[in-house]
């Protein structure tokens, strides 16, 4: 089966709605393996004591956080070159699941900071690139709730994540100039000798793959529901006229 | 039952809290919103019976 | 060419015109320079560590004050479709809207800020610095924001969401112009930030034209 055929709304409807629950279930069993396994069966680091538990919320929700922007990019390319609607209702339904994730890994890294460099908040890059990334989020949100024509509305607020994601990687580099971090650096990486410790390792990796999950789930979740928004909004003009 | 975190159990416990309470409430308000459209949907489409 | 040049200066009659609001940009400008040592306190060593950010963000609201009229007034009219009939490309008349809105606006705030860096008590080194910077930084504005008001063209009470969709773009424009004087401010080197504020700028103006050109046909298809 191709990708493509997906783009119609049915066979997604059909699709989607074999595999949701399947995936709700997988979705929540790895987070929850993972954050028992992470919360009372790892040890306190050397440094941190700890707080080195909340590595496994704060790295998958920052994962997500990034990543849902880049997959409402590349829905966003799918509606503009392909005119696809599932694509961009895709995109429209990522948008919230990113935000959320964004505000869990900035108040994690808040309440994390608060003890390790005695602040709650500091204006360091990823911190303030993160605060950013929320507020693109907010202006992409608004515009589609703005425009009242569905397909204006799509092919807008793709436009506006493509200019987005540029002046949101411009930032990222712009805030690097302005201010040297504290954080940090990457806890995965290919590099093996720069990766978290073992034991930390596999619950971490376990709980990204968990909020991966979590997040294709609720993409394909509120998906749904705007494909039957769509279709209620149809059969009602349908109706008025 | 809890393990000994330490000085640090309010940063570690509100911060696991912040990220649950967070994540439960947008699975809860996509169902919500995803049960409301299906019943809006049903009712649209359910054969007419006042014609 | 004619084409553009007599759009050009319609456009700037409009503006300057009674009702076209290009001196708000710098009377807004003034009046919140002139806050700022209400809010801060009169202290001259305080007043001259914020100023160079202070001056640019004022420069960056009073730039956004007027865009929302960018091209509303015109699609409101139906001035808009006619302009997209002529022959002149949309992508051209994105960009000399841009630039008149530049010249009304960015160039005006541009001979007031060394008379207000002075009150803020701006170093004198660093005033050169903070004109260059407004002067290269400041076009950019512009061109980002025509973009973010060809977004929000034709939806009411635009003018808070166009807020909310171009400042988070205004970001690195920001970091960079303010970088640059307080840089020169403060002994160090300018020329690092400015030529990063150079280059968006330039990128700017070369890639948004054509952007915002797209997203008003998709508006007025």
């Amino acid at each position: 089966m191709s990708i493509w055929e997906l783009a119609n709304p049915r066979r997604f409807m059909a699709l989607s709605g074999r595999i949701l629950p399947g995936l709700s279930w997988a979705a929540g069993l790895s987070i929850g393996i993972a954050l028992v396994w992470g919360f009372f069966f790892t040890p306190d680091d050397y440094q941190q004591g700890s707080t080195v538990k909340i590595l496994f919320i704060h790295v998958p929700t920052a994962f997500i956080a990034i990543n849902a922007w880049l997959m409402m990019l590349v829905a966003s390319l799918i509606w503009l070159i392909r005119r696809h609607h599932v694509s961009a209702l895709a995109a429209r339904a990522a948008a919230p699941v990113g935000a959320v994730m964004t505000v869990a890994a900035l108040m994690t890294g808040a309440i994390w900071g608060q003890p390790m460099w005695g602040t709650w908040w500091e204006w360091d890059p990823r911190l303030t690139s993160f605060l950013i990334l929320f507020i693109f989020y907010l202006g992409y949100i608004a515009l589609w709730q703005a425009v009242e024509d569905p397909d204006k509305a799509a092919d807008l607020t793709s436009v506006l994540c493509l200019v987005g994601s540029v002046f949101a990687l411009l930032s990222r580099y712009a805030v690097l100039f302005w201010n040297q971090g504290l954080h940090q650096g990457a806890s995965l990486s290919i590099k093996q000798e720069d990766n978290v410790a073992d034991v930390f390792f596999y619950p971490l990796v376990l709980s990204i793959t968990g909020f991966v999950l979590l997040f294709v789930a609720l993409v394909l979740l509120r998906t749904r529901t705007e494909i039957r928004l769509r279709r209620v909004r149809a059969l009602m003009l349908r109706e008025a006229r | 039952m809890l393990p000994e975190l330490g000085k640090y159990a309010a940063t570690v416990l509100s911060a696991y809290g912040v990220t649950l309470a967070l994540v439960l409430g947008l699975v809860a308000a996509s169902i919500i919103r995803a049960r409301a459209a299906q019943r809006a949907l049903d009712k649209l489409e359910a054969p007419r019976t006042d014609v | 060419m004619t084409g553009a040049r007599a759009l050009l200066g319609r456009e700037l009659r409009l503006a300057i015109r009674s009702g076209g609001g290009a001196g708000l940009g710098l009377a807004f400008f003034l009046i919140l320079v002139l806050l700022v040592p209400f809010g801060v306190g009169p202290s001259g060593t305080v007043l001259s560590a914020i100023a160079p950010g202070m001056l640019w963000i004022g420069a960056l609201l009073a730039c956004l004050l007027s865009l929302d009229r960018l091209f509303q007034a015109d699609f409101e009219d139906g001035t808009l479709d006619i302009l997209m009939m002529s022959r002149l490309p949309l992508e051209a008349l994105v960009a000399i809207k841009a630039i008149a809105h530049w010249l009304t606006t960015g160039l005006p705030l541009l001979i007031a800020a060394p008379v207000l860096g002075a009150t803020l008590h701006l170093p004198d080194a660093a005033q050169p610095w903070l004109v260059a910077s407004l002067a290269l930084g400041t076009p950019a504005l512009s061109f980002i924001g025509a973009m973010g008001a060809a977004l929000t063209l034709g939806i009411r009470r635009g003018g808070l969401l166009l807020s909310l969709l171009v400042l988070p773009l205004y970001v690195p424009t920001l970091i960079f112009g303010a970088a640059t004087v307080s840089a020169a401010a403060t002994g160090g080197d300018p020329l690092a930030a400015l030529t990063f504020l150079t280059a968006i700028t330039l990128a700017s103006i070369a890639i948004l034209p054509f952007a915002a050109a797209a997203t008003l046909r998709l508006q007025l298809s």
